[in-house]
């Protein structure tokens, strides 16, 4: 019905930047073939910091892989401006937990660079807006220094600095703080939100970490166990670092820990 | 909750809070070293001092067995070193030499970048690399020489093909196992960026395995640089040019057994400063400079 109309229905304003539509992903082991997802639906408007939110194990990652376009579903669709995507491409930076994602043999400003550079953005211009990210993640005293000599959470400033510049439809980020101290996390996330209120881009992040995606969400899409389908979406708008301790952050905290711990799914 | 105060806990240490001496008032956190200990540092006078004590030893022993035809001295090496240089007859053998290996050394570089390049796209290349590795690789490149010499006769092309055989191998093992070794989350990046094909061999999985690339290089130049001068004492001379192993195998001839000693100084010296100058060169401004190599 909905998928129908979808198909001839050409992009309009209207329409959401992302649509993921009843996605089932599968993924091969030597011996089984293990259904990551089921039949995941939900939408990604122009300006959100949607959060895929789920225990391990549920899809998470993998569903955010197949909106990068490394996974293709077994069944529904990734549409990006109403155009289904079909492989990997610059209008969806990402940015990985892993701390070697940033090129070893470029320094800070080249690994900026090196995504526009190739993508036809003229030299001058992709050092301006390289200085320019690298500036707004709070590294302009490290433009000349190699990634093997920076911490782990200025190599993610870096690779966000680099997604960004690029200026990517959406910034899709795999559980980016995860492999950092609970003291640069939090700190990370605040510059998240800065970031996102300075430029406006649209933001899908991956954790599994309540209080991240209560506070770095907008929205957020509660996945079911293994295999993962959307339980519940949760709006967190107005939700900060500073509503940490109000009574009104931890019941909703205790909400979606209740759907996520509980073994009868949630009806509500 | 449990109760925590346990008949085992200690009893409460006293509480405190108090100010800490600023940095600046510390006086120097970062005290530069010595100047011996910075030259003790420097790994090129340590190994300095370990090649002076060699030489030093040389001279005694060869002094002491007082038998210049099997073990000339330090000294009369050096001299007949010097003559060689000097008449010109070592240069030009050793620029023969020089040329035929550059030129087996580069050819087996090229079919190795291929020969890995098809390896890592397609399985069916994959396995020809691993199937012809393991057949050949094993296969010492003199066992080779008759052959070479029945297809190619007497002169370079033989010497330049059992070079290739040496060099190939070694270097495309090398080079598929660091293209194996590449993170996926580095390839993952580069796609992200819209790379593929060629060009993500280009501009992410060969500077990413650099380190095991570089390591087939040096393997590679070694393999390649002990064929030759074998290679060039068994058969020796090509079209009635020799290089150094035929000037190796000539004084031996003569007896002249300073000279031949002169020549197998040449080529340790020769392969040092490759290895000490051209190759450090390359690692000290590529894989250390990245952080992908400690030193």
């Amino acid at each position: 019905m909905n998928e129908t109309l979808a198909i001839n229905a050409a992009p309009s304003a209207l329409d959401p930047l992302v649509r993921v539509n009843g996605v089932t992903l599968q993924y091969k082991t030597p011996d089984h073939l293990v259904t990551a997802t089921y039949r995941v639906t939900f939408e990604i408007d122009a300006g959100d910091r949607l959060v895929l939110l789920g225990p391990s194990g549920c899809g998470k990652s993998t569903i955010l892989k197949a909106i990068a376009g490394f996974i293709k579903p077994v069944e529904g669709d990734v549409r990006l401006r109403n155009k289904i995507i079909t492989g990997p491409g610059p209008d969806r930076m990402m940015v990985f937990q892993e701390f070697d994602q940033l090129l070893p043999w470029k320094k800070v400003l080249g690994n900026v660079m090196y995504p526009m550079t190739i993508n036809g953005i003229s030299e001058s211009e992709a050092k301006a807006r390289a200085l320019d990210a690298i500036d707004k993640v709070k590294l302009s005293k490290f433009v000349d220094v190699y990634p093997h000599m920076l911490s782990g959470g200025m190599k993610q400033r870096v690779a966000i600095a680099r997604a960004m510049a690029m200026k990517p439809d959406v910034l899709l980020m795999d559980e980016p703080y995860a492999a950092l101290d609970a003291l640069t996390r939090r700190k990370m996330q605040d510059e998240l939100l800065q970031l996102w209120d300075e430029v406006g881009f649209t933001l899908v992040f991956v954790t599994h970490s309540i209080e991240e995606a209560l506070v770095v969400g907008s929205r957020i899409v509660v996945l079911s166990p293994h295999p993962g389908q959307v339980n519940a979406e949760v709006n967190c708008q107005h939700m900060g670092q500073d509503f940490r301790d109000t009574p009104e952050f931890q019941a909703l905290a205790k909400r979606i820990s209740r759907m996520l711990f509980d073994d009868a799914p949630t009806a509500s | 909750m449990t109760d925590l105060s346990h008949r085992f806990a200690p009893s409460p240490r006293p509480e405190f809070e108090r100010k800490v001496t600023a940095p600046a008032e510390l006086g120097d956190v970062a005290k530069p070293l010595s100047m011996v200990e910075r030259i003790v540092n420097i790994s090129a006078v340590r190994r300095g001092v370990i090649l002076v004590f060699i030489a030093l030893f040389w001279e005694v022993y060869a002094r002491w067995l007082n038998n210049p035809l099997s073990f000339p001295t330090f000294l009369d090496t050096l001299e007949a070193l010097r003559d060689g240089i000097a008449s010109g007859i070592i240069p030009q053998r050793l620029m023969i030499t020089l040329q035929t290996l550059v030129a087996g050394y580069f050819i087996g570089l090229v079919i190795a970048a291929i020969l890995t390049s098809v390896a890592v796209t397609t399985r069916i290349g994959t396995d020809l690399l691993a199937t012809l590795t393991a057949m050949f690789n094993p296969l010492p490149a003199i066992a080779l020489l008759p052959l070479a010499l029945l297809w190619f006769g007497l002169g370079r092309p033989s010497l330049i093909f059992v070079i290739i055989h040496s060099v190939l191998w070694a270097v495309a093992l090398n080079m598929h196992s660091g293209f194996l070794a590449v993170s996926d989350t580095l390839r993952m990046a580069g796609r992200t960026f819209g790379l593929r094909g060629l060009r993500l061999v280009i501009g992410i999985l060969i500077p990413a395995a650099f380190p095991a690339i570089l390591s087939g290089l040096k393997i590679g130049w070694a393999f390649a640089w002990r064929t030759l001068i074998a290679a060039e004492l068994v058969f020796g001379v090509s079209s009635g040019q020799g290089g150094l192993g035929w000037y190796i195998f000539e004084n031996r001839n003569t007896l002249d057994t300073a000279a031949v000693f002169a020549g197998l100084l040449t080529v340790m010296t020769v392969g040092l400063l490759i290895e000490a100058v051209i190759f450090r060169f390359i690692e000290a401004r590529t894989v250390r400079r990245w952080g992908m190599q400690r030193g």
